[in-house]
């Protein structure tokens, strides 16, 4: 009896496993056909795809399944295509109640979108972290007015959530864990980033400007009443990626990004550093493009609840290496860091302001001379700043 | 003459001429490839019907290995307009056929092929739609059908050695991944410097451009100052030259100012003269695992340490490069690269 309902149990899988193919263009059918306005369910199950499931020039689509642990689209098997799912040149798309699993590229990547939203979208690589992994997991690029809520990123190589070139963006209600970034926002205008829970992450929230794009300077971006806790992770990304050289340990941490306003968020157990600020340079990469400003400006950093294990920084990696021959805090890690390299065209502005943080520590590590005079007094940068970011996506 | 009147009718009647009908902008995809009649006798043997403009590429896009047999219609009485750099203007109502195939044996063609897909770009009042067609395995005929699908294909290659691999007929989505600038759709060959080569028509040796504009297919094509991309496989050609030729076809529709990948800041069309644009000692961005452990797109010498080569020398879907067709890595196309890295100088 046993036997046969098992042997019943294998046939039915083996027939599922057949039908898969069929699955495949059934799904990517239902997504070009689909009308503007309207409506792609998907039922519950675990389905195996092979390729990248594409839309292209809809309005008002949404795309729902059944829940994000009973509608999951399997991309273990993928043989072609860099993602799992894959929307472009749109407007007004919602992805819902859904899990993106083990693509071999990025899970979900939506660029030229104007209004899309992620909605209790879960993607992972079920392995955890791993070197081999995609690279992002939720990736809106180029788009505007983007919502990303209730979502859960686990295991991505490069970043869980990664809004990047876009503007007008909310990240909200999400967890991030095992990525080598949780939450990054990178050459991005006017982003709310709150009530996130980043933890486990090589590195927890990241607010990057990088060089060599036509959105050259990001910012006006506001981190507020996340919880970035035990961003500790071995870093796993390739090298050659900009976040293969964040530190493990880190919690927040802003490259040459302007205006970000960070404000009571928990920034726990991060053992290298629970706020950096640091400039393009410390990347030790070459800067070709004359345009991009390398310097981070106007970084506010006040009212966060700060706490730390007493233990060393990371001694892994470059950033290691730094803490452990140039800085030497021992167990006295800083909780803000700053590079302290100053744009010399912002002379006698400082680049950061710091206030009113609970259990608050600092140093300016003196990167432009060689970390000579690092300085723990936080003295010169008590000040206040308004950073006008009020996120609207209607 | 009398054909090509024919043929226009047929268009019209299509509603590919739709634009006198206001109440239908697009017209609707016939069911099958036969339907078209865009070929004359068997099917499968391509035949052109007469209002068929054969063309070929002095480059082309590497698919798979797959070859492609390509065809023009316009219709009845109209022309192209020349450009120097962008696509040609081609009047609504223009079809590109492009029919995808391998050779059973790569080294002798006379031994039979095996059609796989046949895309039709046409031009609507709306702009380019891809219409994706797909043969039967009876090779009676093609099918329309938008979700694309996978085959397993075999054949023998030019060794003599026998390949059994993937091949995925892309989605009508994917046909737009690379045929778009921005947000319009486009096509990439019918342009000057792809297209400005000999071509044997009826047995003769002439210049494919000048060939149509004679024909007053084409108007106003200059007599000199066109443009021309090599031949990648043409060693007589500057290795320079083979290589952005090579770029451009492949990898410059989506990696422009204005295209796809522009969110990578790596722009490898012909037109980009910035090296550091180029890929020279470029970091990557949002590149994830495609990066592998290495730093730069390209490094002057040193192909080993390119991304540029490692994401070409892959069949991986998360890092291989181009996204689409490619299930088997283009080993000519990788040592062209590889070679032409290997004798770049430091700037």
């Amino acid at each position: 009896m046993k036997k046969s309902s098992l042997l019943l149990l294998l046939i039915s899988w083996a027939g599922l496993l057949q039908a898969q193919p069929e699955i495949q263009r059934k799904f990517q059918a239902q997504f070009i056909e689909v009308d503007n306005n309207g409506l792609v369910e998907l039922p519950e199950g675990n389905f195996t795809l092979t390729g990248t499931l594409s839309m292209d020039g809809k309005q008002g689509v949404t795309i729902r399944g059944k829940g994000p642990d009973k509608t999951i689209l399997n991309f273990a098997g993928q043989i072609s295509g860099a993602e799992g799912i894959r929307i472009t040149n749109g407007s007004n798309i919602t992805i819902e109640h859904l899990t993106v699993q083990n693509t071999k590229g990025d899970a979900i990547k939506t660029q030229l979108v104007d209004g899309i939203r992620f909605l209790h979208v879960k993607t992972e690589w079920t392995r955890g972290a791993n070197a081999s992994n995609g690279g992002y997991g939720i990736y809106p690029v180029q788009c505007q007015r983007v919502l990303i809520d209730s979502c859960y990123a686990r295991g991505a190589s490069d970043a869980g959530i990664y809004v990047g070139q876009s503007h007008h963006i909310i990240v909200r209600n999400s967890t991030a864990t095992q990525n080598v970034a949780g939450i990054e926002i990178e050459n991005s205008l006017y982003a709310e980033v709150y009530k996130n829970k980043a933890f486990n992450n090589t590195g927890g929230i990241l607010v990057f400007d990088l060089p060599d794009l036509i959105v050259k300077r990001g910012g006006f971006t506001k981190l507020y009443n996340n919880e970035v806790v035990d961003n500790n992770h071995d870093n796993f990304a390739p090298k050659g990626n900009i976040v293969g050289k964040v530190p493990p340990g880190t919690g927040i941490m802003i490259l040459a990004a302007n205006h970000v306003d960070v404000h009571d968020n928990q920034i726990l157990n991060n053992r290298t550093a629970g706020t950096v600020v640091v400039s393009y340079y410390i990347t030790e990469n070459p800067i070709n493009d004359s345009s991009y400003h390398p310097y981070p400006s106007e970084i506010y950093i006040h009212n966060n609840l700060y706490e730390r294990k007493n233990e060393r920084a990371t001694m892994k990696g470059r950033m290691g290496k730094l803490f452990r021959f140039k800085l030497r805090f021992g167990k006295k890690v800083p909780h803000i860091l700053y590079d302290g390299i100053p744009d010399p065209q912002a002379a006698g502005k400082p680049a950061i302001c710091i206030a009113n943080n609970r259990n608050q520590s600092f140093a300016n590590i003196d990167a432009a001379n060689g970390f000579k005079n690092i300085s723990r007094d936080a003295g010169p940068y008590s000040c206040t700043l308004s950073i006008p970011v009020n996120v609207k996506l209607q | 003459m009398k054909a090509l009147i024919i043929f226009s009718i047929l268009l019209f009647s299509l509603g590919l001429m739709s634009h006198l009908d206001s109440s239908v902008p697009t017209f609707t995809p016939k069911e099958k490839l036969s339907d078209y009649q865009f070929f004359t006798g068997t099917l499968s043997a391509l035949n052109p019907a007469p209002a068929l403009i054969p063309y070929e590429l002095n480059s082309s896009l590497f698919s798979n290995y797959a070859e492609k047999l390509r065809f023009i219609v316009l219709p009845g009485g109209s022309h192209m307009n020349y450009h120097s750099t962008q696509p040609f203007d081609l009047p609504i109502g223009t079809v590109l056929i492009k029919n995808f195939y391998y050779p059973l044996d790569f080294s002798n063609p006379g031994k039979g092929r095996k059609l796989i897909e046949t895309r039709l770009l046409v031009h609507e009042t709306t702009g380019w739609n891809a219409l994706p067609y797909i043969w039967n395995d009876e090779q009676t005929d093609a099918f329309y059908d938008v979700a694309g699908d996978t085959r397993t294909i075999t054949y023998l290659d030019n060794k003599g050695k026998k390949q059994t691999t993937n091949y995925v007929i892309p989605n009508k989505n994917q046909c737009k991944g690379c045929h778009t600038n921005g947000k319009e759709f486009l096509p990439i060959g019918i342009s000057a410097r792809h297209l400005n080569k000999t071509v044997r028509f009826s047995g003769i040796q002439g210049n494919q451009l000048k060939e149509w504009a004679n024909k007053g297919w084409l108007k106003g094509l200059p007599a000199d100052g066109i443009p021309a991309n090599a031949d990648w496989e043409n060693t007589t050609a500057s290795l320079d030259a083979r290589a952005r030729s090579y770029l451009d076809i492949n990898c410059g529709h989506c990696h422009n100012a204005a295209g796809p990948a522009n969110t990578s800041g790596l722009f490898l069309d012909i037109h980009n003269q910035d090296p550091h644009l180029l890929g020279i000692h470029k970091t990557p961005i949002a590149a994830g695992r495609g990066s592998g452990t290495l730093s730069y797109a390209i490094v002057p010498g040193k192909p080993e340490k390119s991304i540029l080569v490692y994401r070409m020398n892959t069949n991986d879907p998360g890092i291989a490069m181009p996204e689409l067709g490619r299930e088997q890595i283009h080993r000519e196309g990788v040592a062209l690269i590889s070679n032409w890295i290997r004798s770049l100088q430091t700037p």
